[in-house]
């Protein structure tokens, strides 16, 4: 093997399918050119939230000329045992609006819309409860939370700490329902070949879909097919196997057609998932020098009927801070809605969002400065696991973040500063978001003057990951990175898992690295050689707590006479273990903290209280933040390598840039005007809750 | 109904039967196979479908195929010739995307932008309404790009990509 001295990881090197991406040569899922003139699917979606399809009249939509064939649940083929949420015609039942009750195949998409306009259906509909409330008598306690998490965890006498605290502090913050909005809208491209399912599909790693349509169309992983290569964005909402991936394998198998099915905006809010909407009280006790005696931070979000979907909201709470005295809790409100989702950060992005608000008011309770008030309780230890952390910079990212803003000598007075019409303040957050890998497997072929081939079922939904694993696998390789030749998103390459939990490159960098192993010190021989490669979580799940860490700093400016609120400038600093390549990790924090900024100030879908159904779905009233609610973003990190946790001594970052990002808007919200909005989105209607203030 | 139209995409003369329903995106996408215009609200509301036609930038999901009959389209794969286009070689160099999918709409429409400064063409931001000459600002660029949303949030990327390219056609300090 050529030995080489330049590492590329740790490099700024550009994105390897940028070129292809920038002038939309790369094919995403529904663009795949595969000869045969493909037959287009349009949904037709439940109008109610409750009850049974009671008649279905397909003939008016069967006699449009160019209509293939209707599936409804009295026709559609019979799926093997799927997850009630994606049982999808398979019974009369209605349990959200916007569940499929009917499929139109037809030769042009336009062909499709229209007939699926003309499927008339009939209900025994009862009332949508939609309605999630604190005070409900139905909540209740899941057996567990999503990713294995206790529901709920206590230490000391939490209700005795908080009532001898000499400082404290009880709010009630409430998050929105929220969706991931990919801008690629999800798609799926499916074609029978005999006995062989090929899909040219979105998601968010091929290998996460295997087992369930493999059990759907009751055939084995060799009869499944399922391509990826370039992904436009995702962000939870393409982790799963969602219905309409099933409704193109039914489509293509009654028809024998290659059939392209592409969700509209609308479809997507309830086809795909969201971020369940949270109510979440935060209690905190402190000494008067700001020491914290008890938390306590008590969660109620929602579930659907067709899924018990327990997000881990407070679980970063039981990690954040020392205090002697601690609980959190979840209760589910289980509602006639779509099934939720991880959405970026599921967990931590709402839970820090009001555990770092109520921080803040703390802050304020005490007459302390909330980053002093940070660095006053870092624990030495998990706090509640009681195990070392592998590394913890928190200081390290508020000290620096402080330094880069400018934080020193800040007036901690809220509503004194003006610029004009304009409030002016600013506020601090912290963020974590956990570490860990996943069973993952590569494979590479060496042939001599050839590039290695590097094959991986990995997947880059925007991540940098088409990149990062090329600079990875040539670093193991001891080549330059013109000498790799990456492969990944295809179901047939070694298994490795989904893009999901920030866990990319903790599960996939270590597996090529393993298989490059195997080729050290080895003489390839003429014919070639191929080598595998695994690696998977060892014991420093339990050894140790491992988790990245940040902290957001933001200015905002609020208009006094409309309530408009803007964020001039953000710094974001953070501690993620080994960063790979320092441009797309830089985009993956930008990405995240923009997020984080549209979620304080923008993003909410409103459930119609009466009917059940989004009524803002899509992009014009389902706000996400657009460019120019974007203004200076300052983004760095600390020197960290996480040795003990894997091989790179990376951790993840694609999700903790948005965790705590919204805080501290919030925060800066509060310390510009004096008024607390503990229910986002910050908008500007919610400036006319009170009086102008003159 | 079925008409027959002629499109000039990309500097090809190419020749079709769209529905009189078929938007000018999938009448590229879905009959032409031309898919670096991308689809992701077919409402106008994103801009991943922005092309120019006949020079102009337009959310192509809102144009109706029989009406485009005769005219020029250019996706941003179009706007390379023998070389990429400027704009292609920012993008990449700021790193202003990450999927890329939103990224030829906003390449574009950032080419249109720089077109429509160089003529005078104002925009919210723009103070001097009668100025005859434009200078491409940040707070311009952020404005004039915000018709295509980027869920990723490359914005803080895409600026100085723009910018870059703006300096060297003269229309930015």
């Amino acid at each position: 093997m050529t030995a080489t001295t330049e590492r590329a990881v740790g490099s700024d090197v550009r994105r390897i399918d940028g070129p292809d991406k920038v002038r939309g040569r790369a094919p995403y899922a529904y663009e795949h050119e595969l000869g045969a003139q493909p037959a287009f699917l349009a949904v037709v979606q439940s109008t109610v939230a409750r009850g049974r399809v009671t008649a279905i009249d397909a003939s008016a939509a069967e006699a449009v000329p160019g209509v293939v064939a209707v599936l409804t649940h009295q026709n559609a083929p019979r799926l093997g045992d799927v997850a009630e949420e994606i049982a999808v015609l398979q019974s009369d039942r209605v349990q959200y609006v916007g569940e499929p009750v009917a499929l139109v195949v037809a030769e042009t998409s336009e062909v499709a819309r229209d007939a699926a306009g003309r499927v008339l259906v009939d209900y025994d509909a009862q009332p949508a409860d939609v309605r999630l409330a604190a005070d409900r008598d139905d909540l209740y306690a899941p057996e567990q939370l999503m990713a294995g998490f206790a529901t709920d965890s206590v230490i000391g006498d939490v209700d005795a700490a908080l009532a001898a605290a000499p400082v404290s502090v009880d709010v009630t913050y409430e998050t929105p329902n929220q969706h991931n909005n990919p801008i690629e809208m999800h798609a799926t491209v499916a074609r029978w070949d005999g006995d062989v399912l090929r899909m040219w599909d979105a998601n968010q790693g091929p290998h996460n879909l295997v087992p369930v349509i493999t059990e759907a169309f009751g055939i084995t992983e060799d009869q499944l097919h399922i391509v990826s290569p370039y992904v436009g964005g995702a962000f939870g909402s393409k982790a799963y196997t969602h219905a309409h991936q099933l409704l193109a394998g039914m489509a293509a198998k009654v028809t024998g057609r290659t059939v392209k099915i592409e969700l509209t905006r609308q479809q997507m809010f309830s086809l795909v998932g969201h971020r369940t909407p949270t109510i979440q009280r935060l209690r905190l006790g402190a000494q008067p020098d700001g020491t914290l005696t008890a938390i306590s931070h008590e969660v109620v979000e929602h579930t659907s009927q067709n899924a018990e979907f327990a997000e881990q909201t407070a679980t970063a709470t039981r990690l954040m801070y020392a205090a002697p005295a601690r609980r959190t809790t979840h209760r589910l409100a289980k509602l006639d809605v779509p099934a939720p989702t991880i959405m970026r950060a599921p967990g931590e992005t709402p839970g820090m969002y009001a555990l770092e608000s109520a921080m803040d008011e703390l802050a304020v309770a005490l007459g302390i400065d909330p980053v002093e008030l940070r660095l006053r309780n870092e624990p030495e230890r998990d706090p509640e696991r009681d195990v070392p952390w592998s590394t913890r910079n928190l200081v390290a990212c508020l000290r620096q973040g402080a330094e880069r803003f400018g934080w020193a000598g800040r007036d901690p007075r809220p509503g004194v500063r003006e610029d004009g019409r304009w409030l002016v303040g600013t506020g601090v957050a912290a963020a974590t978001y956990p570490t860990r890998r996943r069973p993952s497997q590569a494979r590479i072929e060496a042939v001599p003057g050839k590039p290695f081939v590097v094959s991986i079922d990995a997947s880059d939904i925007g991540t940098g990951a088409w990149t990062t694993l090329t600079q990875i696998a040539a670093d193991a390789l001891r080549v330059p990175m013109e000498q790799v030749s990456l492969r990944i998103g295809d179901s047939r390459l070694p298994k490795a898992s989904g893009a999901g939990g920030s866990t990319g490159i903790t599960s996939w960098g270590p597996a090529i690295i393993a298989a490059a192993e195997q080729l050290r010190d080895r003489d390839v021989p003429p014919g070639g050689l191929t080598v595998t490669g695994s690696s998977g979580p060892g014991d420093e799940a339990e050894t140790y707590s491992s988790h990245a860490f940040g902290a957001h700093f933001a200015e905002v400016r609020v208009d006094r006479d409309s309530g408009e609120v803007r964020v001039p400038r953000m710094t974001g600093v953070f501690a993620v273990g080994r960063v790979i390549n320092t441009t797309t990790a830089r985009s993956q924090f930008l990405g995240g903290m923009t997020m984080g900024l549209s979620m304080a100030l923008h993003e909410e879908s409103v459930l119609d209280q009466g009917r059940g159904h989004y009524a803002n779905h899509d992009l014009a009233e389902y706000h996400v933040a657009a460019n120019a609610d974007v203004a200076e973003m300052d983004i760095s990190w600390v020197d960290e390598v996480d040795d003990e946790h894997n091989p790179l001594g990376a951790k993840g970052i694609g999700e903790i840039g948005i965790v705590g990002a919204a805080a501290a808007i919030g925060n800066a919200y509060w310390h510009a005007t004096g008024r607390r909005v503990r229910d986002l989105p910050i908008t500007p209607d919610k400036w006319f809750r009170q009086a102008p203030a003159r | 109904m079925d008409r027959d139209i002629t499109l000039e995409v990309d500097g090809a003369r190419r020749s079709l039967a769209v529905d009189t329903r078929t938007s000018l995106l999938d009448a590229l996408r879905e009959r032409l196979g031309t898919t670096s215009a991308k689809k992701g609200c077919d409402h106008g509301q994103c801009g991943a479908c922005t092309v120019l036609l006949d020079g102009r930038r337009v959310n192509s999901c809102l144009v109706l195929a029989v009406t485009a009959d005769g005219a020029q389209v250019t996706t941003s794969d179009g706007l390379a010739g023998e070389q990429p286009h400027r704009l292609h070689e920012t993008f990449v160099d700021h790193d202003a995307y990450q999927c890329g999918y939103c990224t030829p709409g906003q390449v574009v429409s950032a080419a249109a932008v720089l077109d429509e400064v160089a003529r005078g063409w104002p925009s919210a931001v723009t103070e001097d309404l009668v100025a005859e000459r434009t200078d491409l600002t940040d707070a311009e660029i952020r404005e004039r790009m915000s018709g295509n949303l980027c869920r990723c949030a490359a914005y803080a990327n895409i600026v100085p990509a723009v910018a870059e390219v703006a300096v060297e056609q003269g229309v930015r300090a």
